[in-house]
């Protein structure tokens, strides 16, 4: 089992770095798949995540100027690594003048991922930084609970406001409620509640879109027939959709949301190398 | 005692004020016949900074009373008070152009007054209390290890490890290089911390004059303040240390400025009741091009294993797992005082040692006591 990456590009390794700021703010601990041509960022739904679950999917290509891997086995080429983001994101985080970055899978004394961070400087050899991230590898048996989440057969996807509004008012509602309402309906109409015993705050968005999803026979109820004006809502913890609004440095080029009534809320989020999606489940 | 300090200087004095802040709660004032001299020392005993400003410095500078056989008053102050007349350091340089401080012995009152633009004065009046003269043993001479390099190139290198980072290890590798690693300690889970090293090379530093295969560990937090005040001051730190357990010196040099930062050093654990983890390494490998590849027999004895499923890392079958030792008792992280002159029967458990210290007990008296004694004693009931 081999892995070694190196980023030379400054502009990728900036982009790289905010993809691991984000997911480091998303989950404490996260899985991570690496195949020949993409990473993945996972993060199953268990009990001790509070029911979320996240899939952030990249092309290698993008980022990394060399990617080599060698899986667990010829039919199995991919690597599955349990791992701290926050750790990855801290060793990027200094690297932002560095010449290269070279990640390399090793196992000194445990498995770890090894940062190395080639820096300038005044004499004729560079700098070098390394970060030791400890590992842990996920055996084969155990991938399949790492699988891709499918899309729920929402009630109603909507177009989400622009990322830094819904940020400043999930982040004051957050000071005054736990839980808030989502609620979207086929019109493009969002509204975001919550309600305490001594206040009640809603706000509105309109003309946000629906996005146009292809249907499948009978799986997602077509537009005909359903009250467009009926609104869809989940209550979900107020503290992960501020996470994932807090999470988000630069604005994605689609984001929207899939509601399934009182049972899920699906997030999308995608630029133009990365794609998120974030699953945050309605309150009991 | 009274002295005024005008200019860019205020500035100066201003940072040297930051930098002792970050060791402790009290400043020290002490002036002397080659200047004024501000120390403070953090509440263990195992940090100790003095910032001496010589004559020169000042635009006046008088040390003592004006009776020529009145001993020179030395006193502390609560470094909160006077931190906060220097709180702001923009709004110092833009604003004061003259600061004056003088010691009222009989109003019982350090008066410190900033003489700032359109005919603005500020008067503080802080109480002081008299004090002995603060003052640590160390000897740079003795040291068998020295480095010297610009304030800049070890504030870049100090900048990869978290704001949080307790202690740091300075090391003497091969090829000459010098590398700076996060101490993590014994207690910690060797294969779930994050180890961050970082080799400078030999040409990076104006001196290197090292004991090859050295290293010391030290507290971060402490030296940061210094650094911050180095870099500012675009001054080249050197760092003497010696063998573990004794203290590391920082010192900064200018024609009117001499700082002295001391901070205790983590002393070795006994040689061989420790096996090895990702942190304890006997030789300090310089990294190269080729990192140990040799995943798959570990990845085929975990295949193998009939361990539970789970998210552990289970041990590995080429390196034996880090174990606690059965003579680790004291899960404190404490700091205890060390007198100078004690039998190295020093308890086994990996602690810093603290310095130095003792006050002197005469007052008045210059140099170090005679007898190393400790005024306040650690109580041992509380390990």
């Amino acid at each position: 089992m081999r892995f070694r990456a190196k980023i030379v590009d400054l502009a990728c390794l900036n982009h790289f770095s905010r993809v691991t700021n984000t997911i480091a703010k998303l989950a404490k601990t996260c899985t991570l798949r690496l195949t020949v041509s993409k990473l993945y960022f996972i993060l199953s739904d268990k009990v001790a995540n509070g029911g979320v679950s996240m899939w952030c999917e990249l092309s290698q290509g993008n980022f990394f100027d060399e990617f080599q891997i060698e899986g667990v086995a010829a039919e199995h080429n991919e690597i599955y690594l349990e791992l701290v983001p926050e750790n990855l994101s801290r060793a990027l985080k200094t690297a932002q003048s560095a010449k290269a970055v070279k990640i390399k899978l090793t196992n000194k004394h445990c498995p770890c991922l090894r940062v190395a961070v080639e820096l300038p400087s005044l004499s004729s050899s560079s700098r070098i930084v390394t970060h030791d991230i400890p590992v842990g590898v996920i055996p084969r048996r155990l991938w399949n609970d790492f699988r891709e989440p499918s899309v729920p057969d929402f009630d109603v996807s909507v177009y989400l406001p622009l990322l830094k509004t819904m940020k400043s008012v999930v982040e004051r509602m957050k000071n005054l409620s736990n839980s808030i309402v989502i609620e979207a309906n086929l019109s493009g109409e969002m509204n975001l509640k919550i309600e305490t015993d001594l206040v009640s705050v809603t706000t509105h968005f309109k003309d946000l879109g629906n996005p146009p999803w292809a249907s499948e026979d009978g799986c997602q109820s077509s537009a005909q027939g359903r009250d467009l004006e009926r609104m869809a809502e989940a209550r979900i913890d107020i503290k992960k959709l501020q996470q994932l609004l807090a999470g988000q440095q630069v604005n994605p080029t689609k984001a929207l949301c899939n509601i399934v009534s009182k049972r899920i809320v699906h997030f999308i989020l995608l630029h133009e190398d990365v794609s998120l999606q974030y699953f945050i489940p309605a309150l009991a | 005692m009274k002295c005024v300090i005008t200019g860019s200087n205020v500035k100066v004095l201003g940072r040297a004020v930051h930098s002792l802040s970050r060791i402790g709660d009290e400043l020290y004032l002490e002036p002397t016949e080659s200047g004024l001299s501000l120390r403070a020392v953090n509440s263990s005993r195992s940090a100790f900074a003095a910032f001496l400003f010589a004559p020169l410095f000042f635009q006046l500078y008088e040390a003592g009373g004006r009776q020529p056989d009145r001993e020179l008053l030395r006193c502390k102050v609560l470094m909160k008070s006077f931190l906060g007349i220097f709180r702001s350091l923009p709004s110092l340089e833009k604003t004061v152009g003259k600061c004056l401080i003088l010691l009222k012995p009989r109003a019982s009152r350090l008066v410190v007054q900033l003489h700032c633009k359109y005919g603005v004065t500020k008067t503080h009046n802080l109480a002081f209390q008299e004090c002995e003269r603060l003052q640590a043993v160390f000897d740079t001479q003795s040291c068998a290890s020295s480095l010297c390099a610009p304030a800049r190139v070890l504030a870049e290198a100090v900048v990869h490890f978290p704001q949080t980072l307790a202690e740091v290890t300075l090391g003497a590798g091969p090829g000459g290089k010098i590398s700076l690693r996060n101490y993590v300690e014994d207690e910690a889970e060797p294969t779930k911390t994050m180890v961050t090293e970082l080799w400078l090379a030999k040409e990076e530093f104006q001196t290197v004059a090292v004991a090859p295969g050295s290293r010391i560990t030290f507290c971060l937090k402490e030296f940061r303040g210094l650094l911050t005040f180095a870099e500012a001051s675009n001054l080249p730190l050197t760092i003497h240390y010696d063998v573990p357990g004794r203290p590391v010196v920082f010192t900064l040099d200018d024609a009117v400025l001499e700082v002295h930062l001391v901070l205790a050093t983590l002393s070795d654990p006994e040689s061989g009741s420790q096996p090895p983890t990702a942190n304890g390494v006997s030789h300090l490998p310089a990294p190269s091009d080729d990192f140990a590849d040799d995943l798959e027999s570990y990845m085929i004895a975990m295949e193998t294993s009939a361990y539970e499923a789970g998210s552990g890392v289970p041990p590995s079958p080429t390196f034996p797992l880090h174990t606690p030792r059965p003579a680790e008792s004291d899960p404190e992280e404490e700091e205890e005082e060390e007198e100078e002159g004690a039998v190295p029967g020093t308890p086994p458990h990996k602690k810093f040692r603290s310095l130095f210290f003792g006050s002197v007990l005469m007052p008045g008296g210059p140099g170090p006591a005679p007898t190393q004694e400790v005024l306040a004693e650690d109580s041992d009931g509380e390990y």
